[in-house]
């Protein structure tokens, strides 16, 4: 299995903190994204016509789009059907929709990071104020699940790929210079996300601090 | 007014706005100097240009001097493109380096942080932050100690340098197989520009060292572009892996630096208690009090 990767892009960081949380050995094929362009080179856009990471080759199978990656990895390789429930509806449903939030995070939040740190050309403003309208959502949705006892994003004991989606862009979220001050449950369910065993870092995300432990 | 007009110090400097690579030859491409809007091309002979940018030019179109702005000096030195807003300087400092034939010079990227060019520099020049934000690269627990070393103020070419810097680490550079003391000699010899030379895996005993650089772009007070590259005597590894490997350190540093408060940075050097780690930061804050810098800075008052 080989993964098209760029280490600081956070869609490629949920595949990564997938396949680490699955156990699976997999090869990396770094991709010189920033400043080489390479996503748009040819040999590149034969497998992905969108000239994006990341870009997952399983045997004959090519995938683009780290939500439907997820969805492939978890329901291949975790026999338990925790990470992508599709024996349960209810619980199926809510990661969808959750998946396809991660996708607004991805182009506000993360449009907000590229923007501050990488010069793209983009109205920063209306990207942080989008990522703030959809942390309020997350902050709102994960307050309720506390209530309700439920650590994750899904209802039930376990993380879902929702998650894994969500997570990067919100962990990076001050490089684009949207802060996490007013969302405190988004904060404990980050630091949740760092305590799963397996949990690996990328460039910009740091380990939980031992005393919020 | 801006601020920036009143600041000769910096004023009077030449700043990097981009490496020759990422110039796309004919094209107009936009940037920002000192909270000025400016734009810059490299024409079809290969000359460079700089421009107050005006809409009459816009980014991505052709290159068109008879539309231009009001031209800013242009120079080509160390792979860059740099420019000056004030009196330019005669000279911009030299890196021997990159002249000798058996090394790459590798821009490894341009990174926007948000911070100030100072506590950037800081940062770069400050070992005893690898062994807990570059964990298992340039530093490990529990081998912490930042050992003595030496800083000097080089008068002659008004530069500091600091020697004898020593450091264990498990994986000092993409060549390296595994951990190892390794020697550092960092130079800052400009306001917002520093170096540091390490020992290249493989070279220890000829003493040639690898070079990492930061050129630093003031886009506000407390908004940088950073232009960072190396310049390496790895004939094995490609490009890409070592951008991917500074990459990789430079996103570490990142979210350390954006927390840094106050953002600008304080010259007092009684404003932050100072540990062994400092001493070339405590001469590099001095240096730039000397020089009456404010841009970017907090000064001490007097
Ligand atoms: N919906 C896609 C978005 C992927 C995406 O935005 N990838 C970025 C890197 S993190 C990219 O390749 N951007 C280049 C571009 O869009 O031109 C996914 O989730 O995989
Ligand atoms: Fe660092």
């Amino acid at each position: 299995m080989k993964l098209y990767d760029y280490e600081l892009s956070g869609n490629c960081y949920k595949i990564r903190l997938m396949l680490n949380f699955l156990g699976r050995e997999y090869e990396t094929r770094p991709v010189d994204f920033y400043p080489g362009r390479e996503h748009k080179s040819p040999e590149l856009m034969k497998l992905n016509p969108l000239g994006q990471l990341p870009i997952l080759e399983d045997g004959d199978l090519v995938l683009r789009d780290a939500q439907a990656i997820l969805t492939y990895l978890a329901h291949k390789y975790d026999p338990s059907g925790q990470w992508y429930p599709v024996s349960d509806p209810d619980r199926l449903g809510q990661v969808a929709q959750w998946l396809a939030f991660a996708d607004g995070i991805t182009a506000t939040a993360s449009s907000a990071r590229l923007h501050d740190t990488l010069f793209y050309e983009l109205d920063v403003e209306a990207a942080r104020a989008g990522a703030h309208r959809l942390f309020r959502v997350l902050d709102e949705h994960l307050w309720f699940a506390e209530q309700e006892g439920q650590d994750w994003i899904c209802s039930g004991d376990h993380p879902t790929i929702a998650d894994l989606a969500c997570f990067p862009y919100v962990i990076l979220s001050e490089e684009g210079g949207v802060s996490r001050q007013d969302y405190p449950a988004i904060r404990r369910w980050c630091d949740r996300i760092k305590r799963l065993p397996g949990f690996v870092l990328m460039s910009g995300v740091f380990p939980t601090s031992q005393s919020a432990a | 007014m801006t601020q920036a007009c009143k600041d000769p110090v910096i004023h009077n400097q030449w700043h990097p706005l981009t490496s020759l690579d990422e110039i796309a030859q004919g094209l107009v491409h936009d940037t920002v100097l000192l909270e000025q809007p400016l734009s810059y091309a490299m024409d079809d002979t290969g000359a460079l240009h700089v421009w107050y940018r005006t809409p009459a030019q816009p980014a991505h179109t052709p290159y068109d001097p008879a539309k231009a702005g009001n031209a800013l000096p242009a120079r080509s030195k160390h792979g860059y493109l740099w420019t000056c807003v004030g009196k330019p300087p005669k000279d911009l400092f030299p890196v021997p380096e990159l002249l000798e034939p058996d090394r790459q010079n590798v821009p490894t990227g341009v990174f926007g942080v948000n911070v100030s060019a100072g506590r950037t520099i800081e940062n770069f020049l400050d070992m005893g932050h690898f062994p807990f934000v570059h964990t298992g690269i340039l530093g490990e627990e529990p081998r912490t100690e930042v050992k003595e070393y030496d800083v000097e103020i080089s008068e002659s070419r008004d530069e500091i340098l600091a020697t004898r810097c020593q450091f264990y680490q498990p994986k000092a550079a993409l060549a390296s197989e595994s951990g190892a003391d390794v020697e550092y000699v960092y130079r800052v010899p400009h306001i917002n520009c520093a170096l540091l030379y390490k020992s290249s895996p493989g070279f220890e005993a000829e003493g040639r060292m690898d070079v990492i650089y930061m050129f630093l772009q003031p886009m506000t007070r407390e908004w940088t572009r950073a232009h960072t590259g190396m310049c390496v005597i790895d004939l094995e590894n490609s490009y890409q892996g070592i951008r991917c490997f500074q990459q990789v350190i430079f996103g570490q540093d990142k979210p350390i630096l954006e927390n840094q408060f106050p953002k600008q940075l304080p010259l007092d050097t009684r404003a932050e208690t100072p540990i062994r780690a400092d001493k070339s930061a405590i001469a590099y804050r001095r240096w730039l009090s000397r020089k009456g810098l404010t841009y970017g800075v907090i000064p001490a008052a007097v």
